[in-house]
């Protein structure tokens, strides 16, 4: 019951019912007053047919009457009246008496005026003398199963041959001599009639049968089909699999709601993402702060233990010895708890000189098992004069480790390679190096966090022109020159600039341009001195003197290649944003933004370049001082 | 009287420092939640309370507080395994001398002990020159009204918009002994409020960690305290300064700190 009640409840159901019965009313409405007209007109054509055929027996007879030959007329009356079709033909006079009938035993009787066929004219007193066609005839039934009769009258009107005849049986004065009177039976058009009925009744039938069919097909394939398909993408979306789309429902108003069913559910599954992704980080955190907690307890005990017995121990060098492995590495263990505390809250570097190929051949010891695995060949070419780089080797370590790593998750099918190149550079700090701090002559800072060039912050200034004021926003790059302008500026035209908090003027009034001869701005980036530029914004003139004093820096370059499948040139710009992560389900998002943040904390750089099919190089500089 | 007590509710904990404490000559009771330490510290005099941060029923805040609202007399050392900067400068900021994070060496322990046993004679010292005697010597240089300090350890002062300078505190120096070496960090360094910033040795070789005021990027280091470590211990304010820096966010980490101007103990 409940199933037919589902069933019933489905739209498609609902509009083939609902189309089948309009179209049988429609139909059955169409089919009754079809069938009334045709009877009528088969009727009419019938009454036609048997006043003609009175008309030609009054003709007929006429001749015989007018020579008063009554053997003839009898004659013919018999003659008509054996007609199978006719019933009766009958002649009576004016005063009602039977003169001729094919039938012998009526003749000499007198016919009952009061009967129903003699009321069209005899209803009032005075008898009508001309009737009209129409109402001469009258359709009646002998027994009630025999089929139906029709009679029909003809008065036959007196006429100058009647009178002036030489039997002088009718006077002039007369205006009806006598009435014709026909009765024919109606089985042929009853026949006629029940046959077209069947027909139409058939044809009714077959059309709604048809109809609904044809609506029941495309209600299908319109409706049902679709409805069903999104109420399945509904039940999977509300079972969780966020994964599945509506096929292609074609371009009506079902198949643009499908394709926004499936631009909702990506949504969703993209919000979703993020949730987790941002919920997977807080639970990370709340994991390690749960594990520091526990782990760093019985690891005091350790520690406190030890380092007390070594202090006892300072006269037995041999158990002094042990105890120091003990404490040094109890004091390891600490750090790494202290590491998973600062995972998940970028901290300090912890700085102290080490040589570049340590820490890659101590990255590469970690990782190396899961290289053996997938078959990878691990090509070091390591530059043996390499000066010393002061860095915190964990955190470095922590950037190779998740180097390697990425591009061995990178290497598919086999004949997976990894080149790790070390060598030593020498770069110019024009259009290295990062302006990270700024201030006005009130010591304001002028570093806007909020709006970022390639991640790093901007130096914001505001700016007024002779027609419009607004901010400008440097690039942090000190030659790189993509500032961002937030004001309509005139090309080739000088802006005035100042600190957007106290509005003191960053213009140098002693020095001009000297590629352009505009104005120049200056602010302190403290320790490196002034940093001046020109306001021209088609100028690409900087000056930072303490940086460029300094000459060339040199820099240890490391570079990670794989020969893996490669990044998507759209998602090269995004790699280094927190949370944006190519390997789905299975990365954090957060690796390379740390990475980034690592190696910026070590006033390096990092860079990436990588082709689909051929493989990923990301490029280290890191400073050596 | 007991120089020590410790509040865990790891036993390993409450036996170890005990026994290191007791090593040392210190006398020393422990018990294993917050509870039963308050009603220890309401009955007994103890002039340095250890003090685990998370415990159950009652953690190692709500103890400070009481401590605090009560009056009682001693000075609270924070323990915790959860060993966030967050938990470091809240502590010293809720009245906490000092804040080891767990584990924690035998040297860093003693260490702490010794300065809160210091400060613990520093303030009896103070009290009884409050009420007349023991005043012809000046006990302790208080801070520079300008100034901002973090808990009793360490200063800032902004010198302008932008750019501070931060040091240690007297009150702090003078709980340590005979210095022999200073560590500073390096130009360009981050520090973050309450991160260690500083660590300086005496010669027992005892390390003393001073936490960072505030947060931000070193700009400048006081060279000469790496020749001369005593111009801290001399002038300890303005030529004993450690580093100047630019804060990363002053307004943030200002609300932990406490001007100098109310600066009495």
């Amino acid at each position: 019951m409940k199933r037919f009640k589902q069933k019933f409840n489905k739209i498609a159901l609902k509009l083939i019912i609902a189309v089948g019965i309009t179209t049988a009313i429609i139909i059955s409405i169409y089919s009754y007053f079809n069938l009334h007209s045709q009877n009528d007109t088969l009727l009419s054509e019938f009454e036609r047919h048997a006043n003609q055929l009175s008309n030609t027996i009054i003709k007929s007879t006429r001749t015989s009457m007018l020579a008063n030959d009554t053997e003839t007329t009898h004659n013919i009356i018999n003659t008509i009246g054996e007609d199978k079709c006719i019933k009766e033909v009958r002649l009576f006079n004016k005063s009602g008496e039977i003169i001729y009938s094919a039938t012998q035993s009526l003749i000499g009787t007198m016919v009952d005026k009061k009967a129903e066929s003699c009321n069209v004219c005899h209803s009032s007193k005075r008898a009508l003398e001309e009737v009209p066609i129409d109402k001469r005839s009258r359709i009646f039934k002998l027994y009630p199963d025999s089929s139906r009769i029709m009679g029909l009258m003809n008065p036959i009107y007196n006429e100058p041959s009647c009178w002036e005849a030489d039997c002088h049986v009718h006077p002039k004065s007369k205006k009806t001599l006598g009435v014709l009177d026909i009765t024919m039976c109606l089985k042929e058009v009853d026949k006629a009639q029940e046959e077209s009925t069947v027909k139409l009744i058939v044809f009714a039938l077959t059309s709604i049968l048809a109809l609904s069919l044809l609506i029941g097909f495309f209600v299908r394939k319109w409706i049902d089909i679709p409805v069903s398909n999104l109420m399945s993408a509904t039940r999977e979306i509300s079972a969780g699999n966020l994964n599945y789309s509506v096929k292609d429902l074609g371009n009506d108003e079902l198949g643009i709601l499908g394709r926004a069913f499936n631009t909702m559910t990506k949504k969703l599954s993209e919000a979703r993402m993020q949730l987790f992704q941002s919920d997977k980080m807080s639970s990370l955190g709340r994991l390690a702060a749960g594990v520091a907690h526990e782990i760093n307890n019985p690891l005091t005990g350790v520690l406190t233990y030890s380092s007390f017995l070594q202090k006892r121990a300072k006269n037995y060098p041999e158990i002094q010895e042990d105890l120091n492995v003990i404490v040094r590495e109890t004091k390891r263990s600490r750090e790494i708890v202290k590491g998973l505390l600062d995972f998940a809250r970028q901290s300090v570097p912890k700085k102290h000189k080490v040589k570049a190929r340590e820490i890659i051949d101590r990255a590469v010891v970690v990782v190396n098992n899961q290289l053996v695995l997938k078959h990878i060949v691990l090509e070091r070419k390591f530059d043996p004069d390499l000066p010393m780089i002061t860095v915190d080797a964990d955190q470095i370590q922590q950037v190779f480790i998740n180097l390697i790593v990425n591009a061995s998750d990178a290497i598919e099918n086999g004949d997976g390679k990894i080149i790790i190149t070390t060598s030593l550079t020498n770069l110019l700090p024009y259009g290295m190096t990062q302006i990270k701090t700024a201030l006005c002559p009130k010591r304001h800072n002028l570093i806007d966090n909020d709006i970022k060039i390639e991640s790093m912050p901007t130096i914001k200034l505001k700016a007024v022109t002779s027609k419009s004021s607004g901010h400008i926003n440097l690039d942090p790059i000190y030659g790189k020159n993509r500032h961002q302008y937030k004001l309509q500026i005139e090309p080739g035209k000088d802006i005035k600039a100042s600190c957007p908090r106290c509005d003191i003027s960053l213009i140098n009034d002693k020095e001009q341009c000297p590629k352009c001869n505009s104005l120049i701005y200056t602010f302190e980036s403290p320790p490196y001195g002034m940093f001046e530029g020109c306001t021209n914004n088609n100028c690409d003139w900087e000056r930072w003197q303490a940086i460029d004093e300094g000459g060339q820096k040199t820099y240890v370059k490391i570079i990670i290649e794989d020969n893996g499948d490669g990044i998507q040139n759209e998602d090269l710009s995004r790699i280094f944003e927190p949370f944006f992560s190519t390997k789905g389900q299975k990365g954090t998002g957060l690796g390379l933004a740390v990475i980034w943040g690592i190696i910026d904390n070590h006033n390096g750089t990092i860079t990436v370049e990588s082709e689909i099919g051929i493989g990923t190089k990301f490029t280290i500089l890191l400073p050596v001082t | 009287m007991y120089d020590i007590l410790i509040i865990d509710d790891e036993t390993v904990i409450n036996e170890a420092v005990t026994k290191i404490a007791k090593s040392e000559g210190f006398k020393i009771d422990s018990c294993t939640n917050a509870i039963d330490g308050l009603k220890k510290l309401e009955k007994n005099q103890y002039k340095v309370t250890l003090c685990d941060i998370m415990m159950p029923e009652m953690n190692g805040f709500q103890l400070l507080n009481e401590v605090q609202s009560e009056g009682i007399n001693t000075n609270v050392i924070m323990i915790t395994g959860f060993s966030t900067v967050e938990n470091a400068v809240k502590s010293l900021h809720m009245g906490a001398i000092d804040f080891i994070p767990k584990p924690f060496t035998f040297d860093e322990l003693i260490s702490s002990i010794s300065r809160g046993l210091e400060f613990y004679n520093l303030q009896e010292r103070i009290k009884n020159s409050q009420i007349g005697k023991d005043d012809d010597t000046i006990i302790y240089v208080p801070c520079p009204p300008k100034y901002m300090k973090l808990g009793n350890t360490s200063w800032m002062y902004m010198e302008y918009e932008g750019a501070a300078i931060i040091g240690a505190t007297d009150l702090f120096l003078r709980t340590i002994e005979s210095l022999s070496s200073v560590e500073l960090m390096a130009v360009d360094d981050i520090l973050i409020q309450g991160s260690t910033c500083s660590t300086l040795q005496t010669e027992d070789e005892m390390p003393h960690n001073i936490m960072a005021p505030i947060g931000g990027k070193i700009v400048e280091r006081n060279e000469k305290l790496l020749e001369n470590f005593s111009l801290l211990e001399k002038d300890p304010y303005f030529e004993g300064w450690l580093y100047r820096i630019i804060p990363a966010d002053i307004e943030y980490d200002k609300k932990y700190l406490t001007p100098c101007s109310t600066d009495r103990v």
